[in-house]
Protein backbone atom coordinates (compact mmCIF):
# COMPACT_ATOMS: atom_id res chain seq x y z
CA UNK A 1 0.00 0.00 0.00
CA UNK A 2 1.45 3.07 -1.14
CA UNK A 3 2.04 6.21 1.46
CA UNK A 4 -0.11 8.49 0.54
CA UNK A 5 1.26 11.86 2.40
CA UNK A 6 1.00 15.74 2.07
CA UNK A 7 3.75 18.36 2.19
CA UNK A 8 2.05 21.37 3.04
CA UNK A 9 3.58 25.09 1.34
CA UNK A 10 2.59 28.69 2.76
CA UNK A 11 4.25 31.53 1.52
CA UNK A 12 7.35 31.49 2.57
CA UNK A 13 8.18 28.06 3.01
CA UNK A 14 11.55 26.96 2.21
CA UNK A 15 12.09 23.23 3.39
CA UNK A 16 8.71 21.79 1.66
CA UNK A 17 11.20 20.53 -1.30
CA UNK A 18 13.66 18.84 0.87
CA UNK A 19 10.55 17.30 3.09
CA UNK A 20 8.64 16.04 0.14
CA UNK A 21 12.14 14.83 -1.38
CA UNK A 22 13.05 12.60 2.32
CA UNK A 23 9.36 11.15 2.41
CA UNK A 24 9.28 9.81 -1.13
CA UNK A 25 13.23 8.95 -0.06
CA UNK A 26 11.70 6.68 2.31
CA UNK A 27 8.57 5.74 1.83
CA UNK A 28 8.83 4.82 -2.26
CA UNK A 29 5.65 7.02 -3.03
CA UNK A 30 5.98 11.16 -3.72
CA UNK A 31 4.27 13.65 -1.46
CA UNK A 32 0.77 15.37 -2.32
CA UNK A 33 1.69 19.23 -2.42
CA UNK A 34 -0.76 21.51 -0.40
CA UNK A 35 -1.17 25.01 -1.04
CA UNK A 36 -1.89 27.24 1.80
CA UNK A 37 -4.96 28.36 0.50
CA UNK A 38 -6.50 25.11 -0.44
CA UNK A 39 -9.79 24.61 1.47
CA UNK A 40 -9.08 21.02 1.39
CA UNK A 41 -6.99 18.43 2.07
CA UNK A 42 -6.59 15.29 -0.18
CA UNK A 43 -8.67 12.48 0.86
CA UNK A 44 -7.23 9.12 2.97
CA UNK A 45 -3.73 11.15 4.19
CA UNK A 46 -1.48 8.88 6.07
CA UNK A 47 0.83 11.89 6.94
CA UNK A 48 0.38 15.34 6.76
CA UNK A 49 3.83 17.15 7.01
CA UNK A 50 4.02 21.31 7.98
CA UNK A 51 7.99 22.56 6.22
CA UNK A 52 10.49 24.47 7.64
CA UNK A 53 10.73 28.08 6.70
CA UNK A 54 9.64 31.95 7.36
CA UNK A 55 5.43 30.93 6.30
CA UNK A 56 4.58 34.88 5.90
CA UNK A 57 7.57 36.97 6.24
CA UNK A 58 7.11 35.64 10.44
CA UNK A 59 5.17 38.66 10.26
CA UNK A 60 3.52 39.26 14.07
CA UNK A 61 5.02 36.66 15.21
CA UNK A 62 6.77 33.21 13.54
CA UNK A 63 3.60 31.03 12.78
CA UNK A 64 1.16 33.17 13.51
CA UNK A 65 -0.63 33.65 10.28
CA UNK A 66 -0.19 30.36 8.73
CA UNK A 67 -1.73 28.94 11.68
CA UNK A 68 -4.82 30.95 10.77
CA UNK A 69 -4.64 29.95 6.74
CA UNK A 70 -7.54 28.16 5.35
CA UNK A 71 -5.60 24.97 5.12
CA UNK A 72 -4.39 24.38 8.74
CA UNK A 73 -8.51 24.42 9.58
CA UNK A 74 -8.80 21.02 7.60
CA UNK A 75 -5.14 20.15 8.92
CA UNK A 76 -6.71 21.01 12.72
CA UNK A 77 -9.69 18.67 11.92
CA UNK A 78 -7.33 15.57 10.44
CA UNK A 79 -5.17 16.23 13.66
CA UNK A 80 -7.95 15.30 15.69
CA UNK A 81 -8.85 12.63 13.67
CA UNK A 82 -5.74 11.00 14.64
CA UNK A 83 -3.45 11.76 11.16
CA UNK A 84 -0.18 11.87 11.85
CA UNK A 85 0.91 15.61 11.49
CA UNK A 86 4.76 16.50 11.19
CA UNK A 87 6.18 19.89 12.02
CA UNK A 88 9.28 20.75 11.61
CA UNK A 89 11.09 24.45 12.53
CA UNK A 90 8.65 27.18 11.07
CA UNK A 91 5.93 23.94 10.96
CA UNK A 92 6.40 23.27 15.19
CA UNK A 93 5.82 27.00 15.32
CA UNK A 94 2.58 26.66 13.37
CA UNK A 95 0.86 23.77 15.04
CA UNK A 96 1.76 25.68 18.80
CA UNK A 97 0.21 29.11 16.81
CA UNK A 98 -2.40 26.75 15.78
CA UNK A 99 -3.07 25.54 19.69
CA UNK A 100 -2.31 21.56 17.92
CA UNK A 101 0.87 21.41 20.61
CA UNK A 102 1.51 23.34 23.59
CA UNK A 103 4.01 26.29 24.56
CA UNK A 104 5.20 28.63 22.04
CA UNK A 105 8.72 29.35 20.62
CA UNK A 106 10.58 32.32 21.38
CA UNK A 107 13.72 34.19 20.21
CA UNK A 108 16.56 32.22 20.60
CA UNK A 109 17.93 33.16 24.15
CA UNK A 110 21.53 34.29 22.41
CA UNK A 111 19.99 36.38 20.04
CA UNK A 112 21.60 34.71 16.91
CA UNK A 113 20.28 32.84 14.03
CA UNK A 114 21.78 29.21 14.68
CA UNK A 115 22.32 26.79 11.77
CA UNK A 116 24.65 23.64 12.63
CA UNK A 117 24.38 20.49 13.80
CA UNK A 118 23.23 19.50 17.10
CA UNK A 119 22.90 16.76 19.71
CA UNK A 120 19.76 15.43 20.41
CA UNK A 121 18.48 12.33 23.14
CA UNK A 122 15.76 10.46 21.68
CA UNK A 123 13.42 10.92 25.33
CA UNK A 124 9.94 9.11 23.78
CA UNK A 125 10.85 5.64 21.27
CA UNK A 126 6.92 4.81 21.43
CA UNK A 127 5.66 7.23 19.46
CA UNK A 128 4.58 6.54 15.52
CA UNK A 129 7.20 9.01 14.94
CA UNK A 130 10.40 7.65 17.20
CA UNK A 131 9.44 4.16 17.68
CA UNK A 132 12.98 3.50 15.29
CA UNK A 133 15.23 4.72 17.61
CA UNK A 134 16.96 2.90 20.73
CA UNK A 135 15.76 4.70 24.47
CA UNK A 136 18.55 7.29 25.40
CA UNK A 137 19.71 7.13 21.73
CA UNK A 138 22.22 10.02 21.13
CA UNK A 139 21.58 11.27 17.68
CA UNK A 140 23.12 14.46 15.39
CA UNK A 141 20.19 16.54 13.36
CA UNK A 142 20.80 20.34 11.90
CA UNK A 143 19.08 22.88 13.24
CA UNK A 144 18.44 26.53 11.44
CA UNK A 145 16.19 28.61 13.69
CA UNK A 146 16.31 32.38 14.89
CA UNK A 147 13.12 31.33 17.15
CA UNK A 148 13.54 27.95 18.29
CA UNK A 149 13.55 28.97 21.70
CA UNK A 150 10.73 26.75 23.88
CA UNK A 151 8.96 28.50 26.40
CA UNK A 152 5.87 26.64 28.46
CA UNK A 153 4.95 27.39 31.70
CA UNK A 154 5.90 25.25 34.71
CA UNK A 155 2.56 23.49 34.99
CA UNK A 156 2.12 22.48 31.89
CA UNK A 157 6.38 21.75 31.40
CA UNK A 158 5.79 19.29 34.19
CA UNK A 159 2.38 18.15 32.68
CA UNK A 160 4.25 17.10 29.30
CA UNK A 161 7.13 15.65 30.95
CA UNK A 162 5.14 13.34 33.03
CA UNK A 163 3.09 12.13 30.09
CA UNK A 164 6.28 11.24 28.09
CA UNK A 165 5.46 14.05 25.62
CA UNK A 166 9.01 14.92 25.17
CA UNK A 167 10.52 13.43 22.14
CA UNK A 168 13.54 14.52 21.83
CA UNK A 169 15.97 16.74 24.07
CA UNK A 170 19.03 19.16 23.35
CA UNK A 171 21.78 17.58 24.50
CA UNK A 172 23.20 21.06 24.24
CA UNK A 173 21.01 23.59 24.81
CA UNK A 174 21.51 26.15 21.91
CA UNK A 175 18.38 28.22 22.21
CA UNK A 176 17.43 28.61 26.05
CA UNK A 177 14.67 26.15 25.46
CA UNK A 178 12.89 25.44 28.61
CA UNK A 179 14.28 22.37 30.23
CA UNK A 180 16.04 21.27 27.03
CA UNK A 181 12.98 20.29 24.92
CA UNK A 182 13.44 20.22 21.20
CA UNK A 183 10.58 18.14 20.14
CA UNK A 184 7.18 18.09 21.38
CA UNK A 185 4.09 15.35 20.96
CA UNK A 186 0.35 15.98 21.45
CA UNK A 187 -1.67 14.23 24.02
CA UNK A 188 -2.86 11.76 21.73
CA UNK A 189 0.91 11.32 20.36
CA UNK A 190 -0.64 12.04 16.75
CA UNK A 191 1.18 15.47 16.07
CA UNK A 192 4.62 16.23 16.63
CA UNK A 193 6.51 19.34 16.28
CA UNK A 194 10.18 19.29 16.02
CA UNK A 195 12.98 22.62 16.05
CA UNK A 196 15.56 20.12 14.18
CA UNK A 197 15.48 19.09 10.89
CA UNK A 198 15.39 15.38 10.21
CA UNK A 199 14.81 15.60 6.55
CA UNK A 200 17.90 17.63 6.79
CA UNK A 201 19.35 14.15 7.59
CA UNK A 202 18.77 11.59 5.22
CA UNK A 203 21.41 10.93 2.75
CA UNK A 204 24.98 10.29 3.97
CA UNK A 205 25.68 13.34 1.35
CA UNK A 206 23.79 15.45 4.19
CA UNK A 207 26.34 14.67 6.40
CA UNK A 208 24.30 12.48 8.72
CA UNK A 209 21.09 10.12 8.38
CA UNK A 210 19.79 10.23 11.64
CA UNK A 211 16.58 11.88 10.24
CA UNK A 212 15.71 8.94 8.60
CA UNK A 213 14.32 6.85 11.21
CA UNK A 214 11.77 9.15 12.28
CA UNK A 215 10.32 9.00 8.56
CA UNK A 216 10.41 4.92 8.72
CA UNK A 217 9.30 4.74 12.34
CA UNK A 218 6.36 6.86 10.53
CA UNK A 219 5.50 4.46 7.96
CA UNK A 220 6.34 1.22 9.89
CA UNK A 221 3.67 2.58 12.37
CA UNK A 222 1.14 3.00 9.45
CA UNK A 223 1.82 -0.75 7.94
CA UNK A 224 1.51 -2.34 11.30
CA UNK A 225 -2.05 -0.68 11.94
CA UNK B 1 -12.99 54.00 15.92
CA UNK B 2 -9.10 53.62 16.27
CA UNK B 3 -8.64 50.87 18.76
CA UNK B 4 -5.21 50.61 20.26
CA UNK B 5 -4.17 46.93 20.97
CA UNK B 6 -0.66 46.93 23.72
CA UNK B 7 0.96 42.88 23.60
CA UNK B 8 3.76 42.85 26.09
CA UNK B 9 5.85 39.47 27.37
CA UNK B 10 3.84 38.19 30.51
CA UNK B 11 6.01 38.80 33.53
CA UNK B 12 8.54 35.53 33.83
CA UNK B 13 9.10 35.11 30.30
CA UNK B 14 12.67 36.22 29.52
CA UNK B 15 12.73 38.89 26.96
CA UNK B 16 16.07 38.70 25.79
CA UNK B 17 15.43 41.32 23.00
CA UNK B 18 14.77 43.57 26.19
CA UNK B 19 17.70 42.54 28.43
CA UNK B 20 20.22 43.36 25.45
CA UNK B 21 18.16 47.09 25.51
CA UNK B 22 18.86 47.67 29.01
CA UNK B 23 22.51 46.56 28.72
CA UNK B 24 22.48 49.08 25.55
CA UNK B 25 21.45 52.13 28.01
CA UNK B 26 23.52 50.99 30.84
CA UNK B 27 26.56 51.28 28.22
CA UNK B 28 25.07 54.54 27.11
CA UNK B 29 25.79 55.68 30.97
CA UNK B 30 21.98 56.01 31.57
CA UNK B 31 21.86 54.60 34.99
CA UNK B 32 18.81 54.08 37.01
CA UNK B 33 17.87 51.59 34.57
CA UNK B 34 16.42 48.54 36.19
CA UNK B 35 15.21 46.62 33.45
CA UNK B 36 13.56 46.87 29.59
CA UNK B 37 10.99 44.91 28.49
CA UNK B 38 9.89 45.10 24.46
CA UNK B 39 6.46 45.08 23.37
CA UNK B 40 4.16 45.95 20.01
CA UNK B 41 1.49 48.01 19.45
CA UNK B 42 -1.09 47.62 17.13
CA UNK B 43 -3.52 50.46 15.64
CA UNK B 44 -6.72 49.21 14.21
CA UNK B 45 -9.26 51.23 12.56
CA UNK B 46 -12.74 49.47 13.42
CA UNK B 47 -16.00 50.40 12.35
CA UNK B 48 -17.69 52.17 15.35
CA UNK B 49 -20.50 49.26 16.01
CA UNK B 50 -17.60 46.92 16.78
CA UNK B 51 -18.26 45.21 20.56
CA UNK B 52 -15.66 44.57 22.91
CA UNK B 53 -16.44 41.34 22.67
CA UNK B 54 -15.11 41.26 19.04
CA UNK B 55 -12.06 42.98 19.99
CA UNK B 56 -10.87 40.72 22.59
CA UNK B 57 -11.40 37.42 20.02
CA UNK B 58 -9.10 39.55 17.69
CA UNK B 59 -6.28 39.26 20.28
CA UNK B 60 -6.94 35.78 21.95
CA UNK B 61 -7.02 34.50 18.26
CA UNK B 62 -4.57 36.21 16.74
CA UNK B 63 -3.01 39.45 17.89
CA UNK B 64 -1.45 38.06 20.88
CA UNK B 65 -0.38 34.80 21.54
CA UNK B 66 -1.66 34.13 25.33
CA UNK B 67 0.72 31.58 25.48
CA UNK B 68 3.51 34.53 26.02
CA UNK B 69 2.07 37.78 25.99
CA UNK B 70 -0.70 39.71 27.63
CA UNK B 71 -2.85 42.31 25.69
CA UNK B 72 -4.38 45.58 26.81
CA UNK B 73 -7.22 47.44 24.25
CA UNK B 74 -7.13 50.90 24.10
CA UNK B 75 -10.13 52.88 22.51
CA UNK B 76 -8.60 56.24 21.00
CA UNK B 77 -11.57 58.14 20.40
Amino acid sequence: MAFRAAVVTFPGSNCDRDMAVAIEQVSGSAPIRVWHGDAQLPDGLDFIALPGGFSYGDYLRSGAMAANSPIMREIVRAAERGVPVLGVCNGFQVLTEARLLPGALMRNAGQTFICRNVGLKVENTQSIFTSGYDAGQEISIPVAHHDGNFFADNDTLDRIEGDGRVAFRYMENCNGSQRDIAGVLNAAGNVLGMMPHPERAVDAAHGGTDGLALFESAIRSLADA
Amino acid sequence: MKVRVLVSLKPGVLDPQGRAVHHALEGLGFSGVESARIGRTIDLDVADDTTDEALTEMCEKLLANTVIENYRIEKLD
